[in-house]
């Protein structure tokens, strides 16, 4: 007999546990419906892999594991599956949960089994990947899958817990009175992946029939069974390790860096079920108690409904019900909801058992509560700091270690609902990081953003430089090749026409002409060189309409670049564009009112495709030109009709552009009648 | 006299050296920007909504470092922001100007796919590049980095933007503040019976 160790505090509140242990665990008929939630772990909800309507064989994936923190979930019987959706679901919150909702047909009809024989050779990632596809998660309610539990390596001891120290739930004690040879066979599955030196059985001492079946079927192996006081919390990891191991887990420190691990009976019978059998985990046990007619223990399918569930123990009664124990548990808001691999009990409330908690009265700072605690906290401390929402403070105080086992809130004379204080901070401490990450992203998002905008403005000025730079290059080339340069105009017309002349020139002798620098032009290049002078020309009008209307600043052409043989229509498009926007600055500083929605139509020997690109950038500069002008006359006004600089069109867009135009335009006239019509 | 003259050298030769110390040092550890502003944009909820009349919460910061802005501007900060930076500035708690905007629970914007155009203004908007898409082609939020900024909604030119509240799920459901619970004491009579 080995020597045990005390936790500090602690507490012994009345058990409960004979109304339900004394009975075998019953099995149930199949439920109506299964409300079988996605999230049956800590971490993500799993993803569901079957369509509503489809039937599914018993056993089957219904939902696969989404990351290394997900367990996947299994069909617990055969049907068929009537929908996929929010359903009601047993957490504090009331919050529905996303739901498959499966008819069993009753025929049981299992999908082949497939379990791991060779699991004393499978490599531990094999084994854990199995677990994970067996959905098996820590039964004793943490819901932590429980393949990542078994990633641990070279571990000292194993600590298996028995001990169920929570009043009221016997589901482990039965469990272990009546499969306590399948519980061994997982021990065994679990302390060889862990390669554990030696294997603990913690079981309280008020179960000893328990205690006795669990020696009888440790008979033979190296577990060793160790009956410990009856004292609660010991059924909490840290708590339990320590009595059994002398080890004390520090703060920030996971049991496993210690060498200790600590599985639940109930995980590792279903360990034993899925390795051995194949079986994945499709139901668990429960203990129905407090006001019901029966009270015992059942064997239940996952996503059996609670009210249903209750009904088989005779509960009639619209009283709360607590998921969990009386300690830790809380009232389940909906009983609509399926049982989830977390529901280890039910205990329907009566005022008997149950009274209503006293109003509490203010803290005395008497210090039973820190008596109490197990985890050697300051809860009165905590308290104070919760309630002034000084959550920084709280954490200092070690806030997060508090496993909620709510030791100090049963002795607080004051009645001070304290774990509810504790729960309060925590939640409002995580949401504050959860905001704080999502700030930092934020910030980090918007900084590169700036940091993008800055490069690409240095990039377009790089080639913008560059193609200055070409320009120039081939300017001074030309001017070498040609001696006629266009009369006197300021520089970027200058460069362009000089550039435009340039290329005339390559055309021309990348031709096998003889003399390319004689005074005789051939066709092409005369003509270049015509369209160039009208394009100056037009220009030169805008330029000076433009100096006359200065609002009219946006009305620059299109850069007329690349001259091919449609040579002779772009320049009598350039003529007409020009003559046209003569007319419109004529008509506008005659009428400056009246805007140029009804534009002069003109073009008649182009195609049609040019003439829908002159009419539509016409109706650009018109609409821009509005636009200002309207920004002019009314600073206030918003501009949201901004239009977008329209490069690269193609005929689809284009369209898109003129129907906005037009829009713009009408608005536009719109608001100016609305303007006037005061004035 | 002498000793006058001693007195006076030692004084001229210390402060020449201290001189010299701390004109080291101001060089050699020199703090580059202003660790204030850091401060306060860490308390800033970096929705880059520009509510506060500056283009971004770093500039906002900054105003607000230099005194030239006051700290009741940052609607999406609420009044714990306000608090918070309160404590930073060691300043009075000072409440949202009456005309300012006021704090509204934390949205998401949602492009309605069917009437986006593929426009891209709303791209060029958003602050955090948390729409994707490309012209022509049917744009989309990235909702997780959404900030709420809503800076996006002005300038669609078919509206096909909201705002969608974000609710409570399980994922962000918090614990409430332990009340007492009010009952009603007037109760059925069978009940009483």
């Amino acid at each position: 007999m080995s020597r045990l160790y005390d936790f500090h505090g602690g507490i012994h509140p009345p058990e409960n546990k004979q109304q339900s242990s004394a009975t075998p665990i019953r099995q149930l008929p199949l439920p109506p419906l299964l409300h079988i939630a996605l999230g049956q772990s800590v971490g993500n909800a799993a993803l569901p892999c079957v369509q509503p309507g489809q039937r599914v064989l018993k056993g089957q994936c219904i939902a696969e594991a989404d990351g290394r923190l997900s367990s996947a979930v299994h069909a617990p019987t055969s049907g068929n599956i009537i929908a996929i959706g929010e359903h009601a679901f047993a957490h504090p919150s009331g919050l529905p949960a996303a739901t498959i909702t499966l008819q069993p047909d009753g025929l049981e009809q299992w999908q082949p089994r497939q379990n791991l024989p060779h699991w004393r050779d499978a490599s531990g990632s094999e084994l854990r990947d199995f677990l994970q596809q067996m959905g098996i998660v820590g039964l004793g309610g943490a819901v932590f899958p429980t393949h990542l539990k078994l990633a641990a390596r070279e571990l000292q001891t194993l600590v298996v817990n028995g001990a169920e120290c929570e009043p009221y739930i016997s589901c482990d004690d039965r469990l272990m009175q009546e499969r306590a040879a399948d519980i061994v066979a997982g021990i065994g599955i679990a302390a060889h992946a862990l390669r554990a030196g030696e294997v603990l059985i913690g079981i309280e001492d008020n179960k000893p029939q328990a205690i006795a079946a669990m020696q009888a079927a440790c008979h033979g192996t190296p577990f060793r069974v160790v009956a410990i006081p009856t004292k609660y919390p010991s059924g909490s990891a840290k708590q339990l390790i320590r009595v059994l191991t002398g080890k004390e887990i520090p703060h920030g420190v996971r049991a496993t860096e210690l060498g200790v691990q600590c599985l639940n009976v109930g995980t590792l019978y279903a360990i034993a079920r899925a390795v051995l059998h194949g079986e994945p985990l499709l139901s668990r046990i429960v203990t129905l108690t407090g006001a019901v007619a029966d009270a015992a223990n059942v064997e239940a399918l996952i996503g059996t409904p609670l009210d249903w569930l209750l009904a088989q123990a005779g509960h009639t009664t619209a009283a709360e019900v607590i998921m969990g124990g009386p300690m830790m548990g809380f009232t389940v808001p909906d009983l609509a909801a399926g049982l989830s691999k977390a529901g280890n009990c039910l205990i329907v409330k009566s005022p008997a058992e149950f009274p209503p908690r006293p109003a509490a009265m203010p803290c005395i700072r008497c210090g039973e509560c820190a008596t109490a605690c197990p985890m050697e906290l300051q809860p009165m401390d905590l308290f104070w700091f919760a309630k002034a929402r000084n959550f920084g403070k709280a954490q200092e105080w070690h806030l997060f270690d508090c496993i909620e086992c709510g030791a100090c809130s049963y002795v607080c004379p004051s009645q001070i609902p304290l774990v509810d204080y504790y729960r309060f901070a925590k939640s409002e401490i995580w949401a504050a990081e959860r905001d704080k990450k999502a700030a930092d992203l934020a910030r980090r998002r918007h900084d590169f953003r700036q940091f993008r905008i800055e490069r690409e403005k240095s990039e377009k000025a790089e080639r913008l430089a560059a193609r200055a730079a070409e320009q120039a290059a081939k300017l001074a080339a030309s001017q070498a090749a040609t001696t006629t340069v266009s009369s006197a105009q300021d520089d970027p017309k200058k460069a362009i026409i000089a550039a435009a002349m340039a290329r005339a020139a390559e055309q021309q002798e990348s031709k096998p002409l003889p003399d390319s620098h004689t005074q005789a032009l051939d066709d092409a290049k005369q003509a270049a060189i015509k369209a160039a002078m009208e394009r100056a020309a037009a220009r030169k009008a805008a330029a000076q309409q433009s100096s006359d209307d200065s609002s009219n600043a946006a009305a620059n052409p299109a850069g007329s670049t690349g001259i091919d043989n449609a040579k002779q229509a772009a320049i009598q498009a350039a003529m007409e564009r020009a003559a046209a926007r003569k007319a419109a600055a004529q008509q506008s500083s005659d009428d400056s009112g009246n805007n140029a929605a009804a534009n002069p139509v003109s073009a008649t020997g182009i195609d049609d495709t040019k003439q829908a690109a002159i009419q539509a950038a016409m109706e650009r500069a018109a609409a821009r030109k509005a636009a200002a002008q309207q920004s002019n006359d009314a600073s206030g006004n918003n501009a949201a009709a901004n239009p977008v600089s329209a490069t690269g069109i193609d005929d689809a867009k284009q369209a898109a552009i003129k129907a906005a135009m037009e829009r713009a335009a009408a608005r536009k006239a719109a608001a100016q009648q609305d303007q006037q019509d005061p004035t | 006299m002498t000793t006058l003259l001693l007195a006076l050298l030692i004084m001229v030769a210390l402060a020449l050296l201290l001189g010299a110390v701390l004109g080291f040092a101001s060089v050699r550890f020199r703090v580059d920007g202003d660790p204030l502003v850091e401060k306060i944009d860490a308390i800033l909820p970096q929705t880059q909504c520009g509510q506060c009349g500056h283009p971004g919460c770093h500039p906002y910061a900054e105003a607000i470092a230099d005194g030239s802005d006051d700290i009741n501007k940052c609607p999406p900060g609420g009044e714990d922001g306000i608090r918070k930076l309160a404590e930073l500035l060691g300043v009075e708690f000072k409440p949202f100007a009456a005309d300012a905007p006021q704090p509204k629970p934390k949205a998401v914007a949602l492009i309605d796919e069917a009437t986006c155009i593929g426009c891209t203004l709303c791209i060029q908007a958003c602050p955090v590049d948390a729409i994707l898409g490309s012209a022509k082609m049917m744009h989309t939020i990235i909702a997780d980095e959404c900030t709420g900024c809503e800076l996006c909604i002005a300038p669609c030119p078919v509206d096909c933007i909201r705002m969608i509240p974000q609710g409570t799920d399980l994922t962000n459901w918090k614990w409430r503040y332990p009340t007492i619970p009010i009952k009603a004491l007037k109760t059925a009579p069978e009940s009483r019976a």
